[in-house]
């Protein structure tokens, strides 16, 4: 009886977060968002939180884990990390826009825009300044009808970014958003949401890093859109290097108009359950994505990447590769979907994902799904999942290499395959450190 | 330089070399000639320290050390070197970038200073031209994509660049035509020193018109059943390995 009770709670506290929500926020209630917040909600509570009988979250307990890990109170107040242990997180020798968000909430202390020509601002200000483009773009692609932690972002989100790239503006600085979360004296959770408006012909690099500090647990639940109008040029990026006490789930929906390139980096080192979905919507003709994903795994981090790519135009390209190494006892899940509209003829669609196991006891499950209904179109998908290759290893051992050196050297070379395609070279230096520090230390 | 003795090896319960006898000095050259399955490949294996194989019975003795006590990245540190018959492809890892990792790791095990940047491209150059090798195939993923002949003549290279004692040529000559033949045993005979030996596992005498053998072994049922000079490869050319099959089983029957 207690279970059924407490079973209902879990989804009532978001409701109680919802009306505490409301009531703050009276002025704005009117406006259009606050309607699409109201039919979120009402989306969240049929949904309600996925569990493993939820076909998209049958490998991934997400329910579960919150459950059991969370209180969800009310948000308190504000964490006290000093300068220097946000400045810790920075990409070393990268010059970037950043923006710092502690425990969800942007930091303006700790953030610096250093290009002209472009439109950054907190979620907050953006929905009250910039009515036309929150109108447009808000919550128009991740779709709040059908996953419950879109939703739930969609109904409660009161922070994050708003970007917007001007037409023809080209941003040479990448722009880093840093999401810190300080659990050193209890546990945090937080909803952030970003939108990136890339105008025709723009061009710039998104960064977003994910970092826990402290014991406590720690739930994010954020939700990017990416907007990349006509022949736009997006780069962008993920990275999570979290403490084992974090919970991560995470939707970038990209939307790609005519002429287009995406391309989603995906990098996962630690965490405690980390779910992370990329879906692309390919809206115009002559367009190209990539999605790269790279999760070297230990302990009994929980990673599950799901992918999406939706051809909706005719001759357009894209490619994904995810590889993992995983060890003790984690857990890695792939899903991959791409679909080829009837109309999408002449496209070009590659999928693979790779995985090497190092015990026994971790566990990968990889599915690829393709569904195409045109039939002038080149794809095609594989997934391999194995060991570490002994005939290679013997044959470098027999050159002289150690046997510890030569498997460094061959996972190192197994990883390189997604991180040669980055163009950044201060950040491709320093995910080649952090892969590299995780191969020697624990591997 | 090698003295095995006795030796028995077995994989996955099957036993193959079922005790062989065999010496060899400093700057001698050996053929190990045989019918498919004799165990050729398994005594290359066994010398390298493949693992999979397990030694019953039996020892080796290298340069005074039991060579069945090293690791195999040890028996390469002191100076053991396999020419593999299938060259495995490593995608992601240049042959020039692990050879400078191997010879480093080498030279610390020899407490030697790891060779700096320009006498590695150095001595790099010129092991190149000892068999016709191109620098952007050594940029390249190790083997990845490489022809026969391009693989074969790989692990020659890098038997020039490791400057064994002892090699042991796994059928370095299988496939090859006999440009590339010519161009392999050619860099085997110039490595060649009075210092240095080399085992030449091979199933054809035409390689042993190029590199020329003080002795030639016949392997069969994982024994050394007949040992002789260079003729005895014109002979088996000749006759085929039937006889030799005769002779033994009849003497065992």
């Amino acid at each position: 009886m207690s279970e059924i009770l407490k079973e209902t709670s879990l989804e009532d506290k978001f409701i109680t977060h919802f009306n505490e929500l409301e009531s703050r926020i009276n002025g704005e209630s009117k406006s259009a968002f606050h309607d699409i917040r109201k039919e979120a909600l009402e989306s969240f509570k049929t949904l309600g939180l996925p569990d493993k009988r939820n076909e998209e979250y049958k490998y991934t307990p997400v329910q579960r884990v919150l459950k059991k890990n969370f209180d969800f109170g009310v948000v308190g107040e504000q964490a006290t990390l000093s300068a220097d242990e946000i400045r810790d997180n920075y990409i070393p020798g990268l010059k970037t826009n950043t923006l710092v968000f502690i425990n969800g909430v942007f930091s303006e202390k700790h953030s610096e825009i250093i290009s002209k020509d472009i439109i950054i601002k907190d979620f907050n200000l953006a929905l009250k300044e910039n009515k036309e483009d929150i109108e447009t773009y808000l919550a128009k692609y991740a779709d709040y009808k059908e996953d419950a932690f879109v939703a739930l972002n969609t109904a409660l989100a009161e922070n994050g970014s708003f970007i917007k790239l001007e037409n023809n503006k080209v941003i040479e600085e990448p722009i880093a958003l840093y999401f810190i979360n300080d659990a050193k004296s209890k546990e945090v959770h937080s909803q952030p949401r970003n939108l990136f408006i890339a105008g025709k012909s723009s061009q710039a690099s998104f960064i977003e890093v994910f970092k826990t500090t402290g014991e406590q647990a720690s739930f994010t639940n954020v939700v990017t859109e990416v907007v990349v109008n006509e022949n736009a040029h997006i780069d962008y990026f993920k990275i999570q290097n979290n403490e084992n006490t974090s919970y991560h789930v995470g939707t970038t929906h990209v939307w790609q108009d005519r002429s287009s390139y995406f391309a989603g980096y995906t990098f996962t080192l630690s965490g405690a359950l980390v779910r992370n979905n990329l879906n692309i919507i390919i809206d115009g003709e002559g367009c190209e994505s990539h999605m790269f994903g790279l999760y070297l795994l230990n302990g009994s981090t929980h990673v599950d990447n799901h992918t999406a790519v939706d051809h909706r135009k005719p001759n357009s390209f894209s490619n994904e590769l995810y590889k993992g190494i995983l060890e003790d006892q984690s857990h890695g899940v792939f899903n991959g979907k791409v679909y080829v509209r009837q109309i999408a003829q002449k496209t070009n669609a590659f999928q693979s994902n790779k995985n090497i196991l190092l015990s026994n006891e971790a566990i990968i499950n990889t599915k690829p799904q393709l569904e195409i209904w045109a039939d002038d179109v080149k794809c095609s998908h594989g997934c391999t999942t194995g060991q570490l290759d002994e005939e290679a290893l013997f044959y470098l051992q027999s050159r002289g290499v150690g046997k510890e050196r030569a498997r460094v050297l061959l996972l190192y070379a197994y990883a390189a395959e997604i991180l040669e395609n980055i163009k950044l070279d201060p950040l491709k230096d320093y995910l080649e450190g952090l892969v590299s520090e995780r191969l020697h230390k624990n591997f | 330089m090698l003295k095995i003795k006795n030796l028995h090896a077995s994989i996955e319960g099957k036993d193959i070399l079922n005790g062989i006898n065999l010496e060899i000095k400093p700057g001698e050259v050996h053929a190990i000639m045989g019918p498919n399955g004799s165990g050729k490949s398994t005594l290359a294996s066994v010398l390298a320290g493949r693992e999979e194989y397990e030694v019953t019975d039996g020892e080796i003795e290298y340069l005074g050390k039991d060579l069945l006590d090293l690791s195999p990245e040890d028996r390469a540190r002191e100076g053991v070197f396999l020419a593999f018959q299938y060259p495995v492809e490593i995608p992601g890892v240049s042959t020039t970038n692990f050879l400078k990792t191997a010879i480093n790791q080498i030279r610390e095990y020899r407490g030697q200073e790891p060779l700096d940047a320009v006498s590695f491209l150095t001595t790099m150059k010129e092991k190149m031209k000892l068999v016709e090798i191109d620098q952007a195939l050594l940029s390249r993923s190790l083997n990845e994509g490489f022809s026969g002949g391009e693989k074969k003549r790989n692990e020659i290279f890098q038997m020039a660049m490791l400057e064994p004692k002892l090699s042991i040529l796994d059928e370095t000559d299988s496939g090859l035509d006999i440009d590339a033949l010519r161009i392999v045993a050619n860099g085997v005979n110039k490595l060649k020193t009075s210092e240095t030996s080399t085992i030449v596992v091979t199933h054809y005498q035409r390689l042993l018109d190029y590199i020329v053998p003080d002795f030639v072994h016949v392997l069969y049922k994982g024994k050394i059943v007949k040992s002789g000079d260079k003729n005895l490869a014109l002979e088996l050319e000749e006759k085929g390995y039937d006889w030799i099959k005769e002779e033994v089983d009849t003497a065992t029957a």
